[in-house]
């Protein structure tokens, strides 16, 4: 029997919260108050009962329609309540389940006693992108997944909003116009090349930086932020936040060295040899895409998330008008994939004026990579869910443009070697849903370019460069770290493999 | 002079819309090899990348000439700039070079602005020891580019025109499917320019088993392999021509495929080309105005 999939499940759903900015800062400035009558002594049965606190986002009938950001953040109160909420644990589980061991206790501590200077500089010894990290971390699954109060309460959704308060103290800086620039030690006199210039390779650089080594950065685009530019929409991630964090970078001395491809404008070992590198930090991605290998799959209308995203997001091609990189008009979108790109690509699409937005991804909803913010934000502004489908090939006209997908529906049986349920085909079950534009969001494999141009460089067989666990490659002088060692993974994870890479990059200069 | 300093060093229109300029890149000058490519963009904030092919390079001036027709938005806008002017972004070279070796006879078919790429990749199968036929084709007589600098190494130039304005009134195929009717046939064959002349070069080389390479130019976002935009099918299987090319098994490439690609953005770039016109003359009438006062 033919199934329609038309599973509208958006809309049904909705749990998050649309209460007003002003609302949701009312409520916290009374809670505020008694907190303060009592000079912030509490009970810890009194913490627990604070409400925690909803992050005021903009109302989704109107940011499906603009590129601002959806999560506005916290007000003053409401960070200072949800602080609040932290019982200070001796043994502090949040510190663990992060991967750079930011001292969570004590600058939440500092956020609930009003002093956010304290805060964010207690961050910085651990964390140089706070204002990212706060915004697209999983905390739910690091952090907040092993915080007591949302054990205490049985809900992790019920945690201490730890990645919130990371972004609002780290906004709050920016905000001050008098961030620090990092001091720098006297010149060392060694060079240290930095390959990419997404999240490993910023840490790198400010981290070798400090030390008092000349450092540059080589980037392929035009604009330094790596996947925190093409790939994070804005509305997600404001780009005015990357481009402070590479401002400081600028400012600590780091030569920023645009369209240069390490591998093709200059081989990684003529960056030692011929120009005299003491070391070199591989930091280059997960940069090239997985397609379905589906029939249909090079018609016009087809695109990489990544494509899709770098048009939109780099190349601006969202302002109509002024950008000079076109981007397809598209009305009805499949996009294909679980995962934090297919919630970005779909919530772009509608951002771009497509009409209908289906998002197909072949388990359930338990089942998807994506963080449960991102999912729940797509469901609000409209994108509509066919879980348990899959493509299985794109259907177009005698042009060779794009006019429907043709979908088969799954079932769950088995756990599979990932242990999550393996999703299983049924025959026959098979539906066309009429799209104009299919975004394919199934992930990335790694970038061939330096593999093909650095010989004794070694590589798995996935592509990824094999390095031990502080960075160091099968070449002397040679430090990896980020996606092209991890896969596709997350910015703070490429944040943590940058500091240990950059500690070693450090102790191997200060013995040379 | 500062390495990212892209400087237009000279400039020169070859024919109506076709235009030869020097650039400053000197990593990509010291680094280019025959077959490769770079993406430009002439503006910082706004600008659209767009692969071109290197013409020719001096490592010893830092320079590299690329040459390009007026298409669209950005090579109309890369047209009216001048010597002294720079562009926002260089990037290259790009591509796996071409595979340079003595084989004996090479036949190379250069069509239109296709002869550009051509001219070092001919220079290069030359200097390795071939015997070099170039063919020439062009629409007209004020198309033909670079003649006299292909004569100046080739052992045999052969000029087609549309019209009959200069050399043979014919297509490229036809001279290519003499050579390939002479004994001993041609060694290699190697055909650029737009995908319909080397569709039908294929199949004109194809009864004869004469190889050929061709070189493909299609729409690149970032030109590392990270947007997959450039994607053709090869053998049946997909390729990034950023990458794995831009130089394919001619016999294998699906040119009708790419050419319905390469048709995508034709509504909105010929809705921006007009726009990037109209902006043009209104900052003229913008100027005429200022020099009156």
């Amino acid at each position: 029997m033919p199934h329609d999939g038309a599973s509208r499940e958006a809309g049904e759903e909705v749990t998050m919260s649309t209460v007003s900015p002003e609302e949701l800062n009312d409520r916290a400035q009374t809670i505020l108050a008694d907190i303060d009558a009592k000079g912030g002594v509490l009970k810890a049965s009194e913490r627990l009962s604070i409400p925690a606190q909803e992050m005021p986002n903009q109302d989704p009938g109107e940011r499906r329609h603009n590129t601002d950001e959806v999560a506005l953040g916290y007000s003053v109160a409401q960070a200072r309540v949800e602080a609040s909420r932290c019982l200070q644990c001796k043994n502090q589980p949040c510190v663990a389940g992060c991967p750079v061991s930011l001292p969570i206790r004590d600058f939440v501590s500092a956020i609930a006693a009003n002093d956010f200077g304290k805060a964010i500089a207690l961050i910085k010894e651990k964390s140089l992108l706070p204002a990212v990290c706060g915004r697209v971390c999983p905390q739910e699954s690091q952090c907040q997944a092993s915080c007591t109060v949302g054990k205490s309460l049985k809900d992790v959704d019920k945690a201490v909003a730890i990645g919130r308060l990371e972004r609002f103290v780290a906004d709050w800086e920016r905000e001050q116009s008098q961030a620090p620039v990092p001091e720098v030690k006297p010149a060392s006199g060694k060079k240290v090349a930095v390959v990419g210039s997404g999240p490993a390779s910023l840490v790198v650089a400010a981290d070798v930086r400090r030390e008092g080594h000349d450092v540059t950065v080589f980037e392929a685009f035009h604009k330094f932020g790596g996947v925190m530019l093409y790939g994070i929409p804005e509305f997600r991630l404001p780009k005015a936040i990357v481009s402070a964090e590479v401002e400081t970078l600028r400012a600590m001395g780091v030569k920023l060295i645009p369209n240069f491809l390490v591998g093709r404008t200059r081989t990684l070992q003529d960056l030692m040899d011929k120009d005299g590198f003491d070391a070199v930090f591989v930091g280059t991605g997960a940069g090239l895409p997985h397609f379905m290998n589906i029939e249909g799959e090079n018609l016009v209308g087809v695109f990489s998330a990544n494509e899709y995203l770098t048009r939109a997001n780099l190349m601006r091609a969202y302002e109509k008008g002024r950008a000079a990189t076109p981007i397809v008009d598209a009305h009805r979108v499949a996009v294909l994939g679980g995962g934090n790109v297919a919630m970005d690509a779909a919530r772009t699409a509608l951002r771009l004026g497509a009409d209908e937005v289906y998002l197909i991804y072949r388990r359930t909803a338990k089942e998807m990579p994506a963080r449960v913010e991102e999912v729940e934000h797509a469901k609000e502004e409209g994108v509509q869910f066919h879980m348990l489908r899959n493509a299985k090939r794109i259907l177009g006209d005698d042009q060779g443009r794009v006019t429907g997908i043709e979908c088969l529906c799954y079932e769950l049986g088995e756990p599979d070697a990932s242990g999550r349920r393996a999703p299983v085909a049924i025959a026959g079950s098979e539906f066309v849903l009429p799209v104009d534009t299919v975004i394919v969001a199934i992930g990335n494999g790694s970038n061939p370019l330096i593999r093909q141009t650095t010989p004794g460089l070694e590589f798995n067989k996935r592509g990824n460069i094999v390095c031990d666990e502080n960075g160091r490659t099968s070449l002397a002088k040679v430090f990896a770290g980020g996606d092209i060692v991890l896969g596709a993974a997350t910015v703070i994870l490429a944040m943590g493999q940058g500091r240990r890479a950059a500690a070693a990059i450090n102790d191997m200069l200060s013995k040379a | 002079m500062n390495p990212t300093d892209y400087a237009i060093l000279y400039k020169r229109q070859l024919s109506e819309n076709v235009y030869m300029m020097r650039i400053h890149a000197p990593y990509i000058a010291a680094e280019r090899k025959p077959g490769q490519f770079i993406l430009l963009s002439v503006d910082e904030s706004y600008g659209e990348r767009i692969p071109l092919t290197i013409a020719d390079a001096d490592a010893a001036a830092g320079s590299i000439t690329i040459i390009f027709q007026k298409v669209g938005l950005t090579t109309t806008l890369l047209a009216d700039l001048e010597v002294g002017d720079h562009l926002a972004a260089v990037l290259g070279p790009l591509g796996q070079p071409t595979h340079v070796s003595k084989v004996g006879t090479v036949v190379c078919v250069g069509g239109g602005i296709g002869v550009a790429p051509m001219h070092p990749i001919a220079k290069a199968f030359k200097s390795a020891g071939n015997r070099l036929i170039c063919i020439l084709g062009a629409r007209n007589k004020d198309l033909v580019i670079l003649e006299d600098e292909i004569r100046a190494f080739a052992d045999e130039v052969i000029v087609c025109t549309d019209d009959g304005s200069a050399g043979r009134k014919a297509l490229v195929t036809a001279p290519l499917k003499e050579l390939c009717e002479q004994m001993p046939r041609p060694d290699l064959s190697i055909a650029i320019g737009p995908p319909i002349m080397m569709k039908f070069c294929a199949e004109t080389v194809r009864p004869y088993g004469v190889p050929l390479i061709v070189s493909l130019n299609t729409i690149m976002v970032d030109g590392t392999g990270m947007c997959g935009g450039c994607r053709v099918t090869v053998g049946g299987e997909t390729k990034f021509v950023c990458v794995d090319g831009p130089e394919f098994d001619g016999l294998k490439v699906d040119f009708d495929g790419m050419m319905k690609r390469l048709q995508a953005y034709r509504p909105q770039e010929q809705r921006m080309a007009a726009e990037g016109q109209e902006h043009q003359c209104r900052m003229m009438a913008q100027a005429e105005k200022l020099e009156k006062k």
